[in-house]
């Protein structure tokens, strides 16, 4: 009984310590202009994106001027040659590359880190066949995976979100997988065992807390190269379908043109590096916010 | 170091054996009929008929992975379905030129990459420092597609520099052929440079704290021979682990380069393969790239060893 009450208070100490460094961090992340500039401009690319209906001047696929006009006031960036609004098919192209990228990213996170935790919680023959799994996806590059995957499923949107899944499961699983066993053995966990906390509650409660932050920066670097993925997927035809617009095949459309018409190319270009740009700042910037070893008054 | 190069062997044995299963299985297991597919709605029953018994995918599953696997050890990776050539003939005369772009590309980026690395770790959170990382962030987050494109439009297509995508074989013209590799080779080095860079430097950063370091300077040595000697040489040692990482993901990469360039590569082979569904091309490719992504990571921990005994007595 006295153990158990021990445990308890040593366990509330731990989480009121945790509580603390939880505030410092979340100060040391609000200040950082390298976190906070890409954050602001991602929400706004994503919040355009999702109301690309109310935003968009016309319709991406209505052919609705002349051919390749050049930028002007009725077409902030022209028209391309089917005559269709470019600003227009920019922004709802957005919901292709955020929408494949996020839900992607989101399956990946979920699996990859119930994997990642069962193999740091429970080592042994659960360890090694679920690493061995993940060595052998991770065994391929992956763009080369991509396609064989596409090629075998066909080309669509929801398999290019399947295919990104498939290969972003494994980062996420050996990230929590190395953030686990170093928490396993940790006196918090031991307490919570004693107490007699069953296998589910100290991972919910003792361990994923404290593999949070390399989850969050995985999360944000993993959304940079799932769109890479996606756009790249879709300039080689194998993402979304025509005529929906993607920012990857934006490009590609814009390729016989671009020696002539290079806004075709500079719009859906730009907006691809700025996006990508702003998500690797940004886990650049969460990981040092996060990193207890870097600087501030941390730890 | 021999115990560690069997151990290796044997994993990379056992590795070999999961790849060529999981590209068997792949186009085998999917729902709808490949041969079906490559010869479109218009053939007769009978033609598919006939290409699945050339194929032997009218046998049972078993059978067909028993004959995959054998024909794979003879080196003969099946029959393309469009051109009814042995795939094993164009990967063979592709593999070449994928390979050239992926060493010339390593060595630029390394010798681009190192360099930097140390200067912006010597200058470390000075302005050479910030300028030098913000340009390594760029070259991190621009698709090679779209920097390929770009460097396509500025040097062929505008400036006319460059030749824009016809390519010369070296036995035709090397200088023709050195002028056709310049914009591949750039678009797959940046962000493999990149990458070398930002290693380069926080490895250097890590390294110059260290004792040794330290011995060295209180021995009296200049801090040339420092850089160099003590700390560039220990600070490698996870540069290279890095680099075997970007070599595996430039063999991605030179798919879409591949693509842009019109570079005759396996790349292009792949992606004509999916195109034309041609699914004994595509699981072929496949299967070499990641034979060649397997022979790269032996290669580096081989090298890691060699560098850090650590690792090989493990």
């Amino acid at each position: 009984m006295t153990h158990s009450l021990e445990a308890r208070t040593k366990e509330e100490t731990v989480e009121s310590r945790a509580s603390l460094r939880g505030r410092i961090v979340r100060n040391r992340i609000l200040r950082s202009p390298r976190v906070m500039i890409p954050a602001v401009f991602l929400v706004l690319v994503t919040l355009v994106s999702v109301a690309a209906p109310l935003i968009a001047p016309q319709s991406p696929t209505e052919l609705a001027a002349q051919p390749l006009l050049p930028p002007s006031t009725a077409h902030l960036l022209g028209t391309d040659d089917f005559g269709r609004d470019v600003l227009s098919r920019l922004v709802y192209a957005g919901r292709i590359s955020i929408g494949v990228a996020g839900v992607s990213v989101f399956a990946a996170t979920v699996v990859g880190v119930s994997l990642g935790l069962l193999a740091g919680y429970y080592r042994g023959w659960v360890e090694t066949l679920i690493m061995r799994a993940m060595d052998l996806v991770l065994s391929f590059p992956t763009i080369v995976l991509a396609i064989a995957i596409v090629a075998a499923l066909g080309a669509s949107v929801r398999n290019v979100i399947i295919v990104i899944a498939i290969i972003y499961t494994p980062q996420f699983a050996r990230v929590v997988h190395g953030a686990t066993l170093s928490v396993r053995d940790a006196d918090y966990v031991e307490a919570a065992r004693s107490i007699g906390a069953g296998d589910l509650r100290i991972l919910r409660t003792a361990v994923l807390p404290n593999v949070l932050a390399p989850i969050l920066v995985q999360v944000s670097l993993s959304l940079g190269i799932a769109i890479l993925v996606e756009t790249g997927l879709s300039f080689l035809g194998l993402g979304a379908q025509p005529p929906t617009p993607s920012w990857g095949n934006m490009v590609s459309d814009a390729r016989p043109f671009m020696e002539f018409y290079p806004w075709l190319l500079i719009a859906p270009a730009a907006t691809i590096g700025l996006t990508i740009l702003a998500l690797n700042t940004l886990g650049d910037g969460l990981r040092d916010a996060l990193d207890p070893r870097m600087g501030g008054a941390g730890s | 170091m021999s115990t560690y190069l069997i151990r290796r062997l044997i994993y990379l044995a056992f590795q070999a054996l999961a790849v060529a299963t999981v590209v068997f299985l792949l186009l085998r297991l999917v729902p709808g009929d490949p041969v079906r597919a490559t010869l479109g709605q218009t053939a007769t029953p009978e033609q598919v008929a006939e290409v699945r018994g050339q194929l032997g995918l009218d046998q049972p599953l078993i059978q067909q992975y028993g004959e995959w696997m054998g024909n794979l050890v003879r080196g003969d990776l099946g029959t393309a379905i469009t051109s009814a050539r042995p795939v094993s003939l164009d990967v063979g005369l592709r593999i070449g030129n994928t390979l050239e772009l992926i060493v010339l590309s390593t060595v630029v980026a390394l010798a681009v990459g190192i360099p930097l690395g140390v200067i912006a770790a010597l200058r470390s959170n000075k302005v050479t420092d910030y300028a030098l990382g913000s340009l390594a962030m760029l070259g991190l987050s621009l698709p090679s597609f779209v920097v390929g494109t770009v460097l396509l439009l500025i040097f062929a297509l505008w400036l006319g520099w460059l030749p824009e995508s016809r390519y010369v074989p070296w036995g035709e013209s090397p200088l023709g052929h050195l002028r056709t590799v310049v914009l591949p080779v750039l678009t797959l080095a940046a962000p493999f440079a990149a990458v070398v860079m930002r290693m380069t430097r926080s490895s250097m950063l890590e390294v110059v704290r260290k004792d040794y370091v330290r011995t060295a300077r209180a021995k009296g040595l200049g801090s040339w021979a420092i850089t160099m000697r003590h700390a560039l040489r220990n600070a490698l040692a996870p540069v290279l682990s890095i680099s075997g990482l970007e070599v595996v993901s430039l063999f991605g990469n030179t798919v879409l380069v591949e693509i842009i360039f019109s570079w005759p590569g396996l790349s292009s082979l792949l992606f004509d393969g999916v195109t034309q569904r041609d699914y004994p091309v595509v699981q072929g490719v496949v299967l070499v790239i990641a034979a060649l992504v397997m022979l790269v990571n032996l290669i580096v921990d081989v090298a890691y060893g060699v560098l850090d005994p650590r690792i090989r007595n493990s």
